[in-house]
């Protein structure tokens, strides 16, 4: 894909997106404090769990940051949306990386043990499979990096990844540049 | 009349029925009190395989010999029977086991071969020390040893040019004079027994058909170089071969052709057995030599090479069954007659036929493949001929007509290799080729090194990919990426060899791969 | 004392003729990325990471165990080796299960530092997921087999330093893994002597202090390299 161009004098579109994760990337993008509020100045949140009240999501976003894996019904049709509404796909934090601490069930070898596993093996007694069909989404056979499921732009790793971190990210790219990302303070995992 | 039946009882023959047919027939010729006339052998391969069970008869006076396959197994009566009958009737020329054929030894596959490593096998009897000297066993060792001139066994071992046959090529005599300049007295030959390539079968062949030709070769090579001690490291899974070994170890021991004081000179050599565990890298040597020392079979980096530093810390000069099996006929014949050598190929596949043969060095693949092997069954045509193994590569039908040897087979992109040769006809997907091999190597892979552990995985669930119709091209670049990755990193031959069938395939027959990426590609 | 001079990358370097490539490169403070190599434990060229170009010479070769020549040159950091290390990387990450946020050796793991120096952002080769187990049969120490990269740091050392051998390397190729004694619980080797020696040499956080948590496994490979030095020198208080 083109770079973003630096000309673009509209203000940015910026989405976050929480898949399978357990929102401490969210956490931490909310730790940019103060520059939260700069960020407000050049860019709409258009969609965010912790930002913006809106339920779809909409159409030419220029940035995403996406928490988590892969790992759902759900998350797979919102991170297909991601794509393709999304100019900038940032791969956020280990989990959207490596499917990371979710990705850890993959070891039991699909959706059905991993359920058995946590509804009837590890109950007290009166374990039951939950069954909701249409309300709560089912499993994915397994958790995987958002780049084994649509093509990712930038990568932030980190669990999480710090609020600098993040920044040194989101800021180039509002600026329409590229992120270099090099050395232990951008690119370490965990 | 007097003629002797000779049975092929080598593994092949012998997983159709022919040790029982040799008991049935001695059993027959002994109640029929024939034993003087009609005398019934065992004996190593006799060649064409693929029409198995054979029986080769030479009937005296003058007749020529003959040879019959696909011959039944359970009545050895009434073929000996039908025998006496055909000899009284003086019509044994025309003769032919019921329900057998009879093989035309004019044909090209036997009138083009060359047979120095192979010259006594299906003649003798291998578990008959007595036949084998008869035929000349250990003569040259006794040359050798009279002569005491090591020096001069090397340089015509070096300006033979005869060169490592277990797949690596490295040239024999540089090897040799290694070893021989190493300080010391106590070192080691060994031979590499650990035929392991997925339809090679010449080692074992060899190895059960003529036993002490190798020995032999052992022996001068231990006498040049200044060894005492010999080891055969030979696998498991060629239990015949073993037995075939340890009764000429123990033949040749007790007629003084092994052991101290060979044939009345100072040379001491004695040569024991050691049976692998089924682990195909054991056949690289480094690992076969940590084998051999009781440890885990990894290979281990060079320098420090065998000669420099080999089993048990000695200079140890390892050499190839075949290798060792062409030193009697090189120093018999002398560089001038034995010219460029031969080499012995296990030919199977899409082949009409299939069995061992041995041709004269640079014969091209198409006198092998299709006039000796006379082409793929009925209606089809060539697609590729699979040199070298798991380590080797495909020869795509157009390019027959390049020579069997070492160069030429390298600048096609795959490898001499230990001799395995298997042919495949136009039905043949080569993305399911790779992937076999690649499978191959991803379970045999001793696990010590990254790049071939975890590599050739993720190159077979590649494949596999490729072949489930999930890959993209960029899976296919990458494919290609991690091959030549493999290949230049990997410790030893067996990962730096791995990629090659992806490799050579993804070369010649690049169509079959995009054949099975879908169209529409961007997820 | 013979010495040879070569050429490493920008620097000339003299030293003593039986060094090797990777000790030149140290001397010429050129760092060349190390896995399974440590100073005091035999190398075995097992991890690849050091593979090094020397012009004159297709193959590429380990630095840890290739010997100087004199006039050698050798080049430790071309795209090719770039993009070769960072690969070897990937199949590490993705042949185990490395989970950094939750690992005891968390910020103090050589393989995480690899993984920057690398350039790795992202894994472009699948993760794989084994099933893996976790021992923690012994009083002292665990062993998650998840985190293990097969260095055989931790054989050598109990072999080499501790001459216990309690450790060796267990099945082949995908399946390898480390195992104590005859493929027992840790915990059931009596041979183990409780050093820790092998938790000191671990790489990653494959073997750890139990009651260890998240970042708190801090190795110090120096220790074993003073160990060394005073077994040598016979001075055991420096």
């Amino acid at each position: 894909m083109e770079p973003v161009s630096p000309t673009i004098p509209r203000k940015q579109r910026l989405a976050t997106v929480w898949l399978a994760g357990c929102s401490g990337c969210h956490m931490s993008f909310l730790d940019l404090d103060e520059w939260l509020l700069e960020l407000a100045q050049q860019a709409d949140i258009v969609y965010s769990p912790v930002a913006c009240d809106r339920k779809d999501y909409p159409a030419a976003v220029d940035i995403c940051l996406v928490e988590g894996g892969v790992g759902n019904t759900d998350n797979l049709v919102l991170i297909q949306q991601v794509r393709a509404n999304t100019t900038v796909l940032v791969s956020f934090g280990d989990c959207a990386v490596t499917a990371n601490i979710p990705g850890m069930r993959n070891m039991l070898e699909g959706a059905d043990p991993v359920l058995r596993r946590a509804y009837l093996e590890l109950a007290d007694g009166s374990g039951q499979r939950p069954h909701a069909p249409g309300i709560v989404p089912e499993l994915l056979e397994r958790v995987l990096p958002v780049h084994e499921v649509v093509p990712v732009d930038v990568y932030l790793p980190g669990c999480p990844p710090s609020a600098s971190r993040i920044r040194a990210v989101v800021e180039p790219l509002l600026r329409g540049e590229w992120p270099e990302l090099s050395g232990p303070d951008l690119i370490r995992f965990g | 009349m007097k003629a002797c039946l000779r049975v092929c009882t080598a593994a092949s023959c012998r997983s159709r029925g022919g040790a029982s047919l040799q008991h049935s027939l001695s059993e027959a010729v002994a109640r029929a009190g024939l034993e003087h006339g009609l005398r019934v052998k065992g004996v190593g391969c006799l060649g064409p395989c693929s029409d198995g069970p054979l029986l080769a008869m030479d009937a005296d006076p003058k007749a020529q010999t003959q040879l019959y396959g696909s011959i039944p197994v359970a009545d050895g009566a009434q073929l000996v029977a039908s025998l006496m009958e055909a000899a009284a009737q003086h019509t044994l020329a025309h003769w032919c086991p019921a329900g057998g054929l009879r093989i035309d030894l004019n044909h090209p596959f036997f009138q083009l071969q060359r047979r120095l490593v192979l010259e006594h096998c299906g003649q003798i009897d291998p578990t008959s020390i007595e036949e084998a000297l008869a035929a000349g066993a250990y003569r040259q060792l006794e040359r050798v040893l009279q002569n005491n001139n090591p020096a001069a066994v090397i340089e015509q071992v070096r300006r033979s040019g005869l060169r490592g046959r277990g797949g690596a090529g490295y040239p024999t005599g540089l090897k040799w004079a290694a070893v021989a300049q190493m300080p010391g007295t106590e070192k080691v030959v060994v031979c590499n027994a650990d035929e392991g390539d997925p339809g090679a079968f010449m080692d074992r062949t060899v190895l059960e058909g003529d036993p002490h030709t190798v020995l032999e070769g052992m022996a001068i090579a231990a006498h040049t170089v200044g060894a005492s001690r010999g080891l055969i490291y030979v696998r498991a899974e060629y239990p015949l071969a073993i037995a075939r070994l340890r009764t000429a170890i123990a033949a040749a021991q007790g007629h003084g052709w092994l052991g101290t004081a060979i044939a009345g000179s100072r040379c001491n050599f004695d040569v024991e057995l050691r049976v692998g565990a089924g682990a195909y890298v054991c056949g690289e040597e480094t690992a076969l030599m940590q084998s051999i020392e009781g440890k885990r079979g990894m290979p281990r980096p060079r320098p420090p090479y065998p000669a420099e530093r080999g089993v048990f810390g000695l200079p140890t000069l390892i050499n190839n069954v075949e290798t060792f099996a062409n030193l009697p006929a090189l120093l018999r014949l002398g560089l001038e007659t034995y010219g460029r050598g031969t080499k012995v190929f296990s030919l199977t596949g899409h082949v009409r036929r299939s069995g061992v043969i041995e041709v004269p060095m640079g014969t091209s693949l198409r006198t092998v493949v299709e006039t000796m092997g006379g082409g793929t069954p009925a209606g089809r045509s060539i697609k590729a001929v699979q040199t070298g193994g798991p380590s080797g590569g495909c020869v795509p039908a157009h390019q027959l007509d390049t020579p069997v040897d070492y160069e030429s087979l390298q600048s096609l992109g795959t490898i001499m290799g230990s001799g395995g040769m298997v042919v495949m006809d136009d039905t043949t997907d080569m993305v399911d080729i790779a992937r076999f091999f690649m499978a191959f190597s991803r379970e045999e892979s001793c696990g010590k090194c990254v790049p071939c552990r975890a590599g050739t995985v993720q190159l077979d669930n590649l494949l596999e990919q490729i072949l489930d119709r999930r890959a993209t091209p960029e899976d296919l670049e990458q494919l290609e990426s991690l091959c030549r990755m493999v290949k230049d990193t990997s410790l030893c031959g067996l990962g730096q060899g791995a990629p090659r069938p992806v490799l050579s395939t993804l070369r010649h027959f690049r169509d079959d791969y995009l054949a099975l990426v879908p169209v529409e590609t961007r997820r | 004392m013979n010495l040879y001079s070569l050429r490493i990358d920008d620097h000339d370097v003299a030293i003593a003729a039986d060094s090797t490539v990777l000790q030149a490169a140290q001397e010429a403070s050129i760092a060349i990325p190390t896995l399974c190599f440590l100073e005091g434990l035999s190398a075995v060229a097992a991890c690849r990471m050091c593979l090094v170009e020397v012009s004159g010479n297709d193959t590429l070769l380990p630095a840890c165990i290739t010997p100087v020549q004199e006039g050698m040159q050798v080049h430790t950091a071309t795209p090719r080796l770039q993009d070769i290390r960072r690969t070897l990387i990937e199949l590490l990450f993705t042949e185990g299960n490395h989970v950094c946020g939750i690992c005891v050796a968390n910020g103090h793991c050589e393989l995480q530092n690899l993984a920057v120096e690398v350039g790795m952002d992202h894994s472009r080769l699948p993760y794989r997921f084994p099933d893996r187990h976790v021992d923690l049969s012994h009083p002292l120490f665990g062993m998650d087999h998840n985190r293990c990269v097969l260095c055989t740091r931790c054989v050598r050392v109990c072999d080499e330093v501790e001459g216990a051998h309690v450790w060796d390397v267990g099945w082949r190729g995908e399946h390898c893994r480390i195992i104590a004694g005859l493929e027992e619980p840790w915990g059931a080797v009596e041979a183990c002597t409780h050093c820790g020696k092998c938790v000191e040499v671990c790489p990653t956080g494959a073997l750890f202090h139990r009651g260890d948590t998240t970042d708190e496994k801090h190795s110090d490979p120096a220790r074993l390299q003073a160990l060394m030095q005073a077994r040598q020198q016979q001075r055991w208080n420096p």
